[in-house]
């Protein structure tokens, strides 16, 4: 089973991937976002989205979906980040996972942007990536893990 | 200045450890070359033609004398013993080796510098005008509004990814020394109806392959709302700003695309979810950006008095006097003077400055003016605040050092970009062709006749050297692996800002001074009375500058 970072843990991936060809998919598959528009009863069904596929369809279900994967295919196509934002601030509080060619190096950044679960396009050195959440202690900006900026926790 | 707490000083810390561990991945080949480009870009390091070129982080523009002195002493130890002040008022280094770039980094935060963002596709270092805070035309000193912006923009996690760079500058005065038209976010500090000062939001400026001066998204926006703004608007270009062609990537694509109307519409929209939230600024930090520029200890100085000996010096020393005339500037303050110092010297690199001279600096900036200097975006640097009783001195020890060409606005102040000669973006060469034409024209008579006339040239499309807002701008292009130059006139980054109209076919680089003659010559024919050369431009139109220079020789 492929292993991603959850929690601050390592973690084995109890989801399946996305098939956007499948016909039928089991409630333990994500699906991409056609598949579940498509869907009538969405309750517990989980779902990703691609660079340009803005969250803003999934505003009113956001409740009953237990996970969001985003994907990011090239690392360097930073919308995900907006989409995690958009998505936590309209109060989803799901697993939020970053899947696709991201690096370890742009880990802190996903999680203050609220994601919470890492799906490393590269598995070999999982420790190492977990690692660099701890890169820094400290940050200017509101985000989703610090809603107050440095300015108001300034002493 | 500013001046870092634990906060500040621990976050830079910590970005030196994180690019030293990616620079040590790299070179075990444990990190892609396009997995680093991003990382190092963000960390100020590009591979460029000869070397890694690396862009130093000037925040606004201001030094203290201790980081010239760091500086100084870096570019003995890690480069040639030289640096180069770019067209953002950064520093670069031309020739550090990239294993020694932590090293270099780690240096840099020992006296609160670092490099963070100064290139990359993210928000770059905030700019402003060089005068702030002793301008005569001052209606607020912008520098804490860079500050408060510099804090935010620092490893802002959800634009770190932008589709492209991104580039705010910020300016209090009635004259826009800061170019804020020819930026992504320009914001321009202005009275309301009822006189409280706000910030006037323009978006959508840029220069690189496709011009366009900036539109106003907000003519007046409460202080508070700053950053929740800017936070709208890079929220709206993140998510919707082109990806797919990184010559139409910039926000003022999008913005052109859109319309501003439904931009504007766009950001309101995205605005109310942020709006009045944790990061509406409060009025306690806006007093603490303030705390750090507040009024050096100025003397009470009888102006009358000082100013009737200096006008006694400059007639006793007539290089001086003319120095003074053509490189300060009034001061806000009784008895005081701004300098401006020109490192656009005939046969040195526009911009660059040596080691000594750095130190030389430092020492100036202590003795001369409270221990700080800053950078232009004309690539030069200025100490601002110098009593009038002292600018003899102070020029007598400029002269010594090489420093004191009184070119300050004039043709030979020209911009440049580093070019083909260090750049691996360039289509041609910039330098070669600056140092010609300043040998051209090294007559200070006759420049001071043509009067002030901006000269600006790029090595290529991205505009580092600001062409298309030079009275006349010089672009380099390729042509079947040939490097020509095209010129455009009529630019300006004013107030009143304008885009340069291209005169017509381009030019061999041998050919060059005898165009720019040809281009002053016709100015210096047509010209009423006083008129400077842009508003000689304006009035004639580009015809019969493009008819001399293009006549055939019969």
């Amino acid at each position: 089973m492929p292993k991603l970072i959850k929690q601050g843990q390592i973690v084995e991936d109890s989801w399946q991937p996305v098939d956007a060809d499948a016909a039928s998919t089991g409630t333990h598959q994500i699906l991409s976002l056609d598949q579940w528009l498509a869907l009538t009863d969405k309750a517990g069904r989980a779902v990703q989205l691609e660079p340009g596929q803005a969250p803003a369809p999934l505003f009113d279900e956001l409740a009953q979906i237990p996970l969001i994967a985003i994907n990011f295919p090239v690392f360097t196509d930073g919308r995900g980040f907006s989409y995690g934002r958009e998505l936590r601030h309209r109060g989803f509080t799901g697993e939020l996972r970053a899947c696709g060619h991201i690096i370890r190096d742009q880990l802190t950044y996903l999680r203050r942007c609220g994601f919470d679960t890492f799906q490393m396009a590269d598995e070999s050195d999982l420790a190492a990536a977990l690692a660099s959440l701890s890169d820094f202690s400290e940050y200017y900006q509101a985000a989703v893990d610090q809603p107050l900026p440095l300015f108001r926790r300034r002493g | 200045m500013y001046v870092y707490d634990q906060y500040d000083q621990l976050i830079v810390d910590q970005r030196v450890a994180q690019f030293r561990g990616q620079t040590e991945r790299f070179l075990a080949g444990k990190l892609s070359d396009s997995e680093f480009l991003p990382l190092r870009l963000q960390n100020g390091l590009y591979i460029q033609r000869l070397a890694p070129m690396m862009r130093i982080a000037v925040p606004y523009g201001l030094l203290n004398s201790t980081q010239l002195r760091k500086l100084a002493e870096i570019t003995r130890v890690f480069d040639k013993g030289y640096a180069h002040v770019s067209t953002r008022q950064n520093i670069q280094l031309n020739w550090p080796r990239l294993e020694e770039v932590p090293d270099i980094l780690a240096e840099l935060a020992s006296v609160q510098m670092h490099a963070i963002q100064t290139s990359g596709n993210c928000i770059r270092n905030t700019t402003t005008d060089q005068y702030a805070g002793v301008a005569t035309d001052e209606l607020e000193d912008p520098r804490p509004y860079c500050e408060i912006i510099r804090q935010w923009s620092t490893l802002h996690p959800e634009f770190a990814f932008l589709p492209r760079k991104f580039k705010i500058a910020v300016c209090g005065t009635a004259e826009d020394r800061a170019a804020i038209h020819a930026h992504d976010i320009g914001i321009e500090l202005v009275p309301n109806a009822e006189g409280e000062i706000g910030c006037k939001i323009l978006a959508g400026g840029g220069l690189g392959r496709t011009p366009v001066i900036g539109s106003v998204i907000c003519e007046w926006l409460e202080k508070k709302h700053l950053l929740t703004y800017l936070e709208a608007i890079l929220r709206v270009y993140n998510q919707n700003g082109r990806r797919d062609n990184k010559f139409k990537a910039r926000i003022k694509i999008l913005v052109k695309a859109m319309g501003v109307d439904a931009f504007r519409e766009m950001v309101e929209q995205e605005w109310v979810a942020l709006k009045d939230g944790p990061a509406t600024l409060t009025e306690q930090e806006i007093d603490r950006a303030k705390s750090f520029f507040t009024e050096p200890d100025y003397l009470t100085l009888d102006a009358t008095e000082a100013t009737s000996k200096l006008t006694a010096e400059c007639v006793r020393e007539p290089i001086f006097g003319n120095w003074v005339k053509r490189n300060t500037v009034a001061h806000r303050v009784p008895g005081y003077q701004i300098v401006n110092i020109s490192l656009k010297a005939t046969g040195f690199a526009p911009g660059d400055i040596t080691d000594s001279q750095l130190e030389l600096m430092a020492d100036l900036a202590d003795e001369f003016s409270f221990g700080e200097i800053r950078t232009t975006h004309q690539q030069n640097m200025v100490l601002a605040d110098v009593q009038m009783d002292q600018l003899y001195t102070l020029w007598q020890r400029l002269q010594k050092a090489g420093l004191a060409t009184a070119n300050h606005g004039y043709l030979t102040d020209i911009i440049c970009c580093p070019g083909g000669d260090y750049c691996s973006l360039a289509n041609a060469k910039s330098i070669p062709v600056a140092e010609a034409i300043q040998a051209r024209f090294d007559d200070l008579d006759y420049l001071y006749d043509l009067g002030p006339i901006e000269l600006n040239i790029s090595g290529c499309m991205n505009a580092c050297g600001h062409h298309h807002i030079g009275h006349i701008g010089i672009l380099g292009v390729d042509k079947k692996g040939e490097e020509f130059y095209q010129v455009c006139l009529g630019g300006s980054q004013a107030k009143n800002a304008s885009i340069g109209k291209i005169l017509g076919p381009s030019f061999s680089q041998d050919d060059m001074p005898d165009v720019i003659d040809k281009l002053l010559t016709t100015y210096l024919e047509l010209r009423e009375e006083d008129e400077i050369f842009l508003d000689t431009y304006r009035r004639v139109g580009i015809e019969p500058f493009k008819e001399r220079v293009y006549a055939k020789a019969d």
